[in-house]
């Protein structure tokens, strides 16, 4: 047993830190940030980018779920075509709030080049939108950098109350 | 048809407004400069009327009566060793003389030699489904539904391909509008919230290229932001974006530029 025993009061201290509900709830959900799984089109590769080894999501927390159910921010990676609205707001629909939604590229942000009839003209008329992610295809870094901002934006609103419940209508 | 009008401004005027330029065509040849085809000519005349032939790009061409198309099929299948449907579908010809010309593109891996089918229907007038002879033929005459509204008498599964089954309108048609009609416009915000939701969602914004940087509304400018809905006047104060917030993050220890080590060797 005694060498299992740890001196608290000399190696570095009570494992104890003060803080307040706000900041230790917002600091486990910024840093767990669980990502569905949602390549619509190209982009799709480069968020895959972003999750593999060289750009490697892993160490921000951000794992990515194939089940709405256990995702926090949807990454809507693509091209969202009129044919599939339905889902993505049923998709959307299932994850459990606090949830979040990152449009990647420039078709998932307004269409893009597909200025036709079979593409939604930006998803954000079928779901809100925290991030916009300007691109075509943004790289990942750029993705990244949207995840840093994401966890920036979680950490600045109270994570008392559940978050506002964020519908169209 | 109309003439060809040169579309000098294309950047001006992005959409060509004449939608029925015929490219010119390929200079055709007589059929009995090949042998193979001759003999493959002769041999469907024998059986079946053949309006027109000619050969294009090495190619033969057939032009055929619409009751035909099956026996024809099945006779190059099976006589004619052309064992492979590798495309069909339809061409709109409505502005000209309100008909659809419907081609097959047949294979012979034997004979490495390519023959194309073609016959004309009326506007509203079904095809004979060649579905039984050739499996490829299943989705290349739903998409032909799908894209230009002709239906494939006999298909085993008449119905839309591409575009969601409760579709209006045929995108491939020449008077389909490219940005689509009135129910593709509203298409996806009537399925999911219905007809009232219109006036709170908004029409669709078409020009994904429009930038107003005195719109704070719906813009930002990066390391310029201000409040949503401020008049922006055009000095704004520099807005540093650091990742980390300035009391730092619980918990993570504080990024500092200064004291981190800068790997400039590109080999490292
Ligand atoms: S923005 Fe570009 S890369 Fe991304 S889905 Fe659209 S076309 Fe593909």
């Amino acid at each position: 047993m005694a060498q299992h025993k740890v001196n608290y009061t000399q190696d570095g201290g009570l494992p104890v830190a003060l803080t307040s509900i706000d900041k230790i709830v917002n600091w486990g959900r910024s840093n767990s940030i669980w990502a569905l799984t949602y390549g619509l089109a190209c982009c799709g590769i480069e968020m895959m980018a972003s999750g593999a080894s060289r750009f490697d999501f892993d160490r921000y927390g951000t794992i990515f779920r194939a089940s709405p159910r256990q995702a926090d921010v949807m990454i809507v990676a693509g091209t969202l075509t009129k044919k599939h609205a339905e889902f993505i707001k049923r998709l959307y629909d299932q994850m459990t709030e606090p949830r979040w939604v990152i449009s990647m590229g420039s078709c998932a942000n307004t269409g893009g080049m597909f200025n036709t009839y079979s593409t939604v003209q930006g998803c954000d008329r079928i779901i809100p939108v925290d991030l916009y992610l300007p691109g075509c295809a943004p790289r990942p870094e750029t993705l990244q950098y949207g995840v840093m901002l994401l966890q920036k934006k979680i950490r600045a609103n109270k994570a008392g109350n559940a978050q506002k419940a964020k519908r169209l209508m | 048809m109309r003439p060809y009008i040169p579309k000098d401004n294309v950047q001006a005027k992005s959409y060509y407004t004449d939608r029925y330029y015929v490219a010119p065509q390929v200079p055709k040849e007589d059929v009995s400069t090949d042998e193979v085809f001759a003999a493959d000519l002769a041999a469907i005349s024998a059986k079946f009327e053949v309006k027109e032939s000619y050969l294009q790009v090495g190619q033969l061409v057939v032009y055929i009566n619409a009751k035909d198309i099956y026996g024809v099929l099945e006779f190059m299948r099976d006589e004619l060793k052309y064992t492979q449907l590798t495309e069909m579908s339809a061409i709109d010809w409505l502005a000209k003389d309100n008909t659809f010309e419907i081609f097959y593109q047949m294979l012979s891996m034997t004979k490495r030699k390519r023959v194309r089918v073609k016959y004309f229907i009326e506007n509203g007038q079904a095809v004979d489904s060649v579905e039984k002879l050739f499996r490829s033929a299943d989705w290349s005459e739903r998409e032909m539904y799908d894209m230009f509204g002709i239906v494939a008498n006999n298909h085993p599964f008449m119905k839309r391909i591409l575009m969601p089954y409760d579709w209006q309108g045929h995108p491939l048609l020449k008077t389909y509008p490219l940005e689509g009609d009135e129910f593709a416009a509203w298409y996806e915000v009537d399925k999911i919230y219905g007809k009232e939701a219109r006036d709170i969602i908004g029409p669709e914004i078409r020009d994904t290229s429009r930038v107003d940087r005195y719109d704070s509304e719906r813009f930002a400018r990066l390391g310029y932001e201000v409040p949503k809905g401020t008049k922006i006047t055009g000095d704004e104060p520099k807005n540093p974006n650091p990742y980390q917030e300035e009391g730092g993050v619980f918990l993570i220890k504080k990024f500092d530029k200064e004291s981190s080590k800068i790997v400039d060797d590109p080999q490292r």
